[in-house]
């Protein structure tokens, strides 16, 4: 059991310099502790402009991903033993633009979550003297996994379709979307539908299947966006056959 | 910041990384992807090869035998054993792969993946013994 | 309110070009490409290869297989030169050359499937 653990954290000091550099630093690395308690101690201890992002390290707010040794990961998630001997090497999430040490941009994620309407559509609405919306938990399930999206980005990190075309919508996205589409309280999957069956849409996707991999909270993106494809060419083969509809 | 600030005064200079043409050899997930991509390029030559084949046959019974002679030169071989090895893995990804699309409802109840992955599988062995019977029969 | 464009076609037939060759390919290819070159088993006649393409059935198979095989392949390989090579700049082009062969060779393998009596 080691009780130290190098770490490799990359800076970018846009007052300074151009591109991203490396520092080392010595950590402790008791068996409890995380990559997050690990900046946590630099920050504390030995530099305190390191400049990152963090909040319930607890991985449900989804603000502490970063690429630890070439993966994404929830920095709070992550535990440093795990890289032993070491070293660990922590970089800003891939595929965003970097703002200053690891914190990166995700506003292009922010405006295509408001395109894909992730809430509740409905024609009318029931007024409250209706009472609830009844749900059983089958119905419950078809959708619950999709909604337990914390906005990590880390599957926009692993994709590579994302990172070579920051127009595609991506993999969070289109799980959201499908989180609405399949609850049977929304009527909105016809107002979605031209937004995710657009070219960048769900068909920039080659079913890569790394969303699925790395993501925390086991949403499965990858299965989500087929699923879409499957609903969405069948819908143009019926619009295409059928065009004033059936 | 205070009053009517603005902030884009000074916005910083993000860092944009460019994603480098090889970013495929970077990771074994990716490595593996495009492996599955590139078995495509085997279904295609087994497509030439049948067309060819068929084209054998319309010529007649010595153009024919002369195909199955072609057929068994050296670089044919290894190009279609190569291309077996690579349809295997086509085969069995987009199996795997079937289950993530194809979320089918029987009533309430979805069918659980393990059944339609079992489902391919099978129809696939079917599939294949048809095709013996069917060239090897006397 | 659907967008138009024909990318949900293209992935239809790469989708049933892609079940089609992995359930017939393997077998074949081991047949046709191992088995019968190498003498495991007797290749068969060229009588027997007249009667199984001239039936109807099989025929209309061996045509469905070879033509949305070759769509598969188009589609896969576009995708993957567009993204694992980035040409983007060249898409219209790589449109018409993969999807522009894969309809010569389909319509190849109805000319060859019609010849047979």
């Amino acid at each position: 059991m080691q009780d130290r653990i190098t770490l490799q954290v990359a800076r970018y000091r846009p007052e300074q310099e151009s591109d991203i550099t490396f520092e080392e630093h010595d950590v402790p690395c008791p068996k409890d502790w995380v990559i997050l308690d690990g900046l946590n101690h630099i920050k504390d201890r030995i530099d305190g402009t390191l400049s990152y992002r963090w909040s319930c390290r607890m991985g449900i707010c989804g603000s502490c991903g970063m690429t630890v040794n070439g993966e994404p990961k929830l920095t709070c998630a992550t535990f440093l033993s795990d890289y032993a001997p070491g070293p660990v090497r922590v970089e800003p999430l891939r595929n965003f633009p970097v703002i200053r040490d690891l914190i990166v941009d995700i506003g292009d994620f922010m405006q295509k979550l408001v395109r894909v309407k992730p809430w509740l559509v409905r024609e009318v609405e029931k007024p409250l003297t209706e009472g609830e919306y009844l749900q059983t938990p089958d119905e419950l399930d078809e959708y619950k996994h999709y909604s337990m999206c914390i906005n990590c980005m880390l599957c926009y990190a692993a994709c590579p379709i994302y990172g070579l075309d920051s127009k595609f919508i991506g993999p969070a996205a289109i799980a959201l979307a499908q989180r609405y589409n399949f609850d049977n309280r929304d009527q909105g999957s016809g107002d979605r539908m031209a937004v995710l069956s657009e070219h960048e849409g769900i068909w920039g996707c080659t079913f890569v299947g790394e969303c699925t991999k790395v993501c925390p909270k086991h949403v499965d993106p990858a299965g989500a966006i087929q699923r879409y494809k499957l609903t969405a060419a069948l819908e143009t083969m019926k619009s295409f056959f059928l065009p004033r509809g059936a | 910041m205070a009053g009517t600030h603005v902030y884009t005064d000074y916005h910083p200079r993000w860092l944009r990384r460019h994603v480098s043409t090889y970013w495929w050899l970077e990771k074994w997930a990716y490595f593996a992807f495009i492996l599955r991509e590139a078995t495509c390029l085997f279904v295609a030559w087994f497509v030439a090869y049948l067309l060819l084949m068929i084209g054998a046959v319309v010529g007649g019974a010595d153009t024919y035998l002369r195909f199955l002679d072609w057929s068994a030169s050296p670089w044919v071989l290894t190009l279609n054993a190569a291309s077996f090895l690579f349809m295997i893995y086509h085969a069995i990804t987009f199996f795997v792969a079937a289950p993530q699309a194809l979320v089918v409802h029987v009533g309430r109840r979805p069918v659980p993946a393990q059944l339609v992955l079992a489902g391919h599988y099978l129809a696939w062995a079917a599939a294949s013994a048809l095709v013996v019977w069917v060239l090897t029969r006397p | 309110m659907i967008a138009r464009h024909p990318e949900p076609l293209l992935w239809m037939l790469f989708s049933a070009g892609g079940v089609l060759s992995a359930m017939l390919m393997p077998m074949l290819l081991l047949l046709f490409g191992l088995a019968f070159p190498l003498g495991w088993l007797a290749a068969p006649s060229h009588e027997r290869m007249l009667l199984v393409l001239g039936n109807p059935v099989a025929g209309v198979t061996v045509f469905a297989l070879c033509a949305l095989s070759l769509f598969h392949w188009a589609h896969r390989f576009r995708h993957t030169l567009y993204d694992g090579l980035q040409i983007k700049h060249l898409n219209e082009v790589l449109a018409l050359l993969t999807y522009g062969a894969a309809v010569v060779g389909s319509a190849a393998a109805a000319y060859l499937l019609w010849q047979i009596p």
